[in-house]
Formats: structure tokens, sequence, C-alpha cells
């Protein structure tokens, strides 16, 4: 109770600083003399965030790109991380997992969402089977972590299955598995969590933009004898194209960062690790923070084409409304 | 991430939340019982089961005790019906070092994300605010820009920002955020945040009424009294919505706690104990089943109490991470 009484102190002091700088802020651009006071107002209200930004986003982010160049010692070493990063086995694994979660996340997320905001529409208890399925959403990757082990959990053939997986596997007469240890298979099998938590999120997202669809259009597509699958193909899809790639591209982006289930669910070990994993690993663990700078700045490479495509789309849509 | 484009974007949330069926007329709600159809219910129905499994063996697992957890599987609770709350109460005493202790956890989590979405919001909503109604040059290109910073990935700041904290802003013994402390966490996920929230903010705080703004001008009103007086409050929905959304995001965090908090009981959010325990006792299955609803019973309380909100808010902003 006292640790509680501690920390509770800790936050009440930690807001009432917050709140005295703001007071301070809004005082004393009221009190600034009326010549400049429009500047100084303006100066008052952007400068915290701004700060802010420049000390902790934009100044690391350039010391980053900086640091990549340098090796464990600090000492300027030209590309050699980088070399290192696209020559030796363990970092082109890394590289290969990378590819193969940003192909198959996106892909069967937004797949399984779409199928399922389809059914959904046409189902009873919309309300609650969307709840079900959106769940994942609000559970941490770490928690998310947990529940996947447990499903993989493995016993040798000889004790009862906890995990699910290997029980179904006992049950059609298969030996159970390490799901977790057997490369390369095992990454399918983080992958799969990934997908769990993301389908909801293509599924809200998609669902919406269906209920979006004006009901004449699907009313004159069944009218002239369009079947359920051509209603899908030539009206549906068309018309929420443009949800359907903000979902592909959000997702995109996060699985490029993934790196909770990995870290938590096998710490990048039997040939599992990603990107942003590895560089957690050689920064904050290996004591190579060269590499690890090496990797952000790659990470950072891979998301930029993806945002850049984004952003341009949704100009575009701008321009047509 | 981005906006996602959908056409009749006020209909949107009463859509998600389905309760506009009600209110429809007739006429749609005819086409949706006639569309309703048994397949798409089964198949919907389906997949909502396995999407269900995973979380509920879970939960059904933390209420067995030990000897029947890590002897067989947790569908065996059909015959066997034992349940105790005996892992609960052992993931959450202060026992020993060897004791999980929760609790304390727990307490850590809440005093790190409460907090820090204040600061976000609060700082982003004012600088957000002048870029929506301040005058002065460049704010577009300066708008753009802090736009742009969302690309940033976040394993880009981690390494000079851990070095700033810990080095720069020290001053012989006087640290300015004090290792030990959830200082450091608060600023950096304030950084973090600020992008998303001043983009947000600021796409709702500008389509306020130019002329409610104007008349509190003529009134003689400062920014600072109409940021307080009267965005802040119109302002509210985006801010709730965001507000809710930043909490969960910062709740599930394990990497910046992992840089920034030292991992000891007196700063280390719930999520960085339990990828913790999953690490060190991986087959100690009692406690990560109990533990892991532990960590997740905050954001599902959330997500279900505020799902409306929450699905708003990921609707406007698409994902982050």
């Amino acid at each position: 109770m006292e640790d509680i009484a501690e920390k509770g102190l800790q936050v009440v002091v930690g807001l009432a600083v917050f709140a005295a700088i703001i007071g301070l802020i809004m005082l004393l651009v009221d009190r600034a003399p009326k010549s400049g006071r429009e500047k100084v107002q303006i100066a008052g209200f952007l400068a915290p965030a701004l700060v802010l930004l420049a000390v902790g986003l934009v100044y690391p982010a350039l010391q980053t790109s900086y640091l990549s160049l340098t090796d464990r010692n600090g000492e300027f070493v030209g590309l050699d991380n980088f070399v290192w990063m696209f020559t030796q086995p363990e970092a082109l694994v890394t590289l290969r997992n990378t590819v193969i979660w940003v192909v198959l996340v996106p892909l069967l997320a937004s797949s399984i969402g779409l199928a399922y905001a389809v059914f959904i529409d046409r189902a009873r208890g919309e309300k609650a089977l969307k709840a079900l399925v959106f769940m994942p959403m609000a559970i941490s990757f770490v928690g998310a972590g947990v529940i996947w082990r447990f499903v993989y959990a493995y016993k040798g053939p000889e004790q009862d299955q906890i995990g699910l997986f290997n029980q179904i596997l006992v049950w059609f007469g298969q030996e159970p598995k390490q799901f977790l240890l057997d490369a390369p298979e095992n990454t399918l099998f983080l992958i799969a969590v990934m997908i769990w938590i993301q389908t909801g999120f293509a599924m809200v997202v998609l669902s919406a933009a269906i209920k979006g669809i004006p009901t004449e259009i699907v009313e004159a597509a069944r009218l002239d004898g369009a079947s359920a699958w051509q209603q899908f193909r030539n009206v549906t899809i068309p018309t929420i194209r443009g949800s359907l790639i903000v979902v592909v591209t959000t997702i995109t982006i996060g699985t490029l960062k993934v790196f909770d289930i990995v870290r938590t669910m096998t710490a990048g070990q039997y040939e599992t690790s990603v990107v942003a994993n590895e560089m957690y690993t050689q920064a904050f663990r290996a004591g190579e923070p060269g590499r690890g700078a090496a990797l952000a700045l790659v990470l950072f490479l891979m998301v930029l084409p993806v945002v850049v495509y984004n952003a341009r789309l949704l100009r575009k849509q701008k321009e047509i409304r | 991430m981005s906006t996602v484009p959908l056409e009749n974007k006020k209909n949107l949330l009463p859509d998600v939340a389905d309760d506009a069926t009600q209110g429809r007329p007739t006429m749609q709600r005819r086409v949706k019982q006639r569309l309703t159809s048994r397949t798409a219910t089964a198949a919907a129905v389906i997949i909502a089961v396995i999407w269900t499994i995973p979380t509920f063996g879970l939960l059904i697992s933390s209420f067995r005790p030990e000897d029947n957890i890590k002897g067989n599987g947790w569908w065996n609770v059909i015959t066997d019906r034992q349940f105790t709350l005996e892992n609960y109460a052992d993931v959450l005493s202060p026992g020993g070092s060897q004791s999980p202790n929760l609790l304390s956890y727990f307490v850590n989590s809440l005093a790190i994300v409460v907090p820090g979405t204040i600061f976000t919001l609060v700082l982003g909503a004012m600088a957000a605010y002048m870029f929506a109604w301040g005058r002065f040059k460049g704010k577009d290109s300066l708008f753009i820009f802090v736009f742009a910073l969302q690309i940033v990935p976040l394993q880009m700041a981690l390494i000079p920002l851990l070095q700033l904290f810990t080095q720069v802003l020290k001053f012989g013994d006087f640290q300015l955020l004090p290792s030990g402390t959830y200082a450091q966490l608060w600023v950096a996920h304030t950084i973090f945040g600020l992008p998303l929230a001043i983009f947000l903010l600021h796409n709702f705080i500008a389509e306020i009424p130019g002329e409610v703004i104007e008349a509190a001008r003529v009134d003689g009103a400062g920014h600072s009294t109409i940021f307080w007086r009267i965005i802040v409050p119109l302002a509210t929905p985006a801010l709730a919505s965001f507000g809710i959304f930043q909490f969960l995001w910062l709740w599930n965090d394990l990497l910046v706690a992992l840089v920034f908090s030292g991992g000891g009981a007196d700063v280390a959010p719930i999520t960085q104990r339990l990828a913790e325990l999953q690490g060190s006792r991986g087959g100690e299955w009692q406690r990560l089943t109990a533990g892991a609803f532990v960590s997740i019973i905050v954001p599902l309380a959330v997500f279900f109490g505020l799902q409306r909100y929450f699905v708003r808010g990921l609707l406007a902003g698409g994902l982050k991470g």
C-alpha cells in the first residue's frame, strides 16, 4: 500500500508540474504586450509540441542515420553495417522473414476481414459477431503472445497435450509438433497471430465501407439477376476499393514494424527474427548500436514508399470529391 | 496513419454500432432481411468461433488448478469441473522476488498511461488549434512536416532519445527526467503520440464553424480563452476518440517500456512483466494464463464499454505502431 501511495504521489507531482507549465504558458501569452501579442500567443501554443518533436523525433532520427555509419565504438565505418545486413546469413534470415510477414499478413488479414464483413452484412446477430472478431485488436501483442503460445504448447507424444493445436494433431493420429521451434515454418505460426489481430481492423473498416454502398446500386444489380459472387466482384469490390487500399497499406505499415509478437514468443530465436526485433536486439542487447541504427533506417526506407503511396492516393480522392 | 476515405462519414458511427437499423427506413430493413442468408451466417459463425477460441481457452485455463492446467487440455473442463481463484491470488500478491507481483506492475501501467495520454491530448490540441486557426507564415508547410513525422518509425528515435535522457539532460547529479521514475516514459510516449494527435485533432478542430471563433475574438477574447472555453468543449468527441486510442496504445506498449523503464517493479508496466514471465517461466501456465488476463482486462473493459468511440478513432486514424 505504501508502494501504491508513493506511485500515486509521483503521478500527482507529474500532473501538477505539467499543469503548472501549461498554466504559465497561458498566463504569459495573455500578458504579452499588445503589439506582438498574436505572435507570442501562436508561439506559446505551438512551442511545447514542436520543441518535443524536434528534440525527441527529428534530432534522434538524424542521429540514428549517422549512427548507422558507425561501429560499436562509435567510429565511422561507412556502409559496413549495411554490408553486414545484406551478407551475413543470420541478418539475411531476418530480412527474408520480414518479406514473408509483409506479404502474408496484409493479404490474408484483408481477405479474411473482407469475407467476414460480407458475411456478417447478411447474417443475424451482426453486432456480437463483429465484436468477437474485433476483440483481439484491444489485446496487447504481449497478451496475444501468451494466448497463442498456449495454443501452440507442446508436450511429448506419451503425455496429454495441453495445447489445442497439438491435441488436434493427436486426434488426427499425428505426432505432436514443436510449432515455434521448427524452422522455417515457425515463422508462419507467428504470422498467424498477427493475422488474428489485424483481421478485426480490416473487417471493421471494410464493413463500414460496405454499408456505405448505396442501396439502389445493390438493388439494381439484383434486379439484373447478378449472382452473389457477381455482385461481390462487380459492385462491392469496385465501390470500396479506396477503403481496401487503405486497409492493406495500414496493415502493411503495422506489419513492417512488428516487434512485440516476435519478442515475446521466440525472442527472434529459431530463425524467426524480423527487422524491428533485430534492431532492438542489436542496439540494446548485443551492444551494437550501429547495426541497430542501420536496421532502423532500413525499416524507415521500407515504410516510406507505402506511406507516400497512401498519402498520394488520399490526396487524389480528395481532389475528385 | 491516414484517414479512411468513406463516402458517408456521417453515417459511419451508427452503422458500426449497428443501432442504425432501428431508425432506418423500412425499405432498407427489407433489403437487409432478404439478404440475410443461412450460409453467410454459418460461415460468419465459424470464423467467429475460430477467432474466439484461443482467448476463451486462456480464460478457462486461468481458473483451473495448477496441476490440471499442466496435466491436460482446458477442454477437459467439460468432464472435470474444478475451478479456483488461486492463480489470480498468486500472480497479484506481492510475495518474494519469485512472485509475479502483478498488482504492482498493474499500478505502474496506470501511472504511465494516464498522464501519458493527458499530456499528448493537451499539447496536441494546443498545436492543432494553432494549425487550424492561427495566422502565421509557413503554417501549411510546418503542418505537413509534422504530419510527415508519422512516417518515422519510433525505432529510429530510441537510441538517441535514451542517450538524451540519461546523458544530455543531466546537470551534475540533477537529472531533468530522473531514471527510476515514470517521467522518461511520459515524455517518450507524448513525443511519439504527438504527430498523429496533432493531425487528427486538427482535422476536427478545423471543422468548427469560424463564426463562433470570430465572435469570441470580436468580444476581445485571446487565444487562451478561445482555446479553453470554446475549442476544448467543442472538440470533446474527437479528444475522447483519440484519448481512448492513445490510452490503449500506451497500455499495450512493450517496446518503449523496454527501453525507458529499467524493468523494475517500481516503474515497468504490466506488459513488460508479462513478457518477462514468458521468457523465464514459459512453462508456468497457471501464472501466465491468469497474468495475461489481468493485463488484458483493462483494454477489454475499455473496448466493450467504449466500443463506438474506439471504432470511430480507428476509422479516423488508422493504425499506429
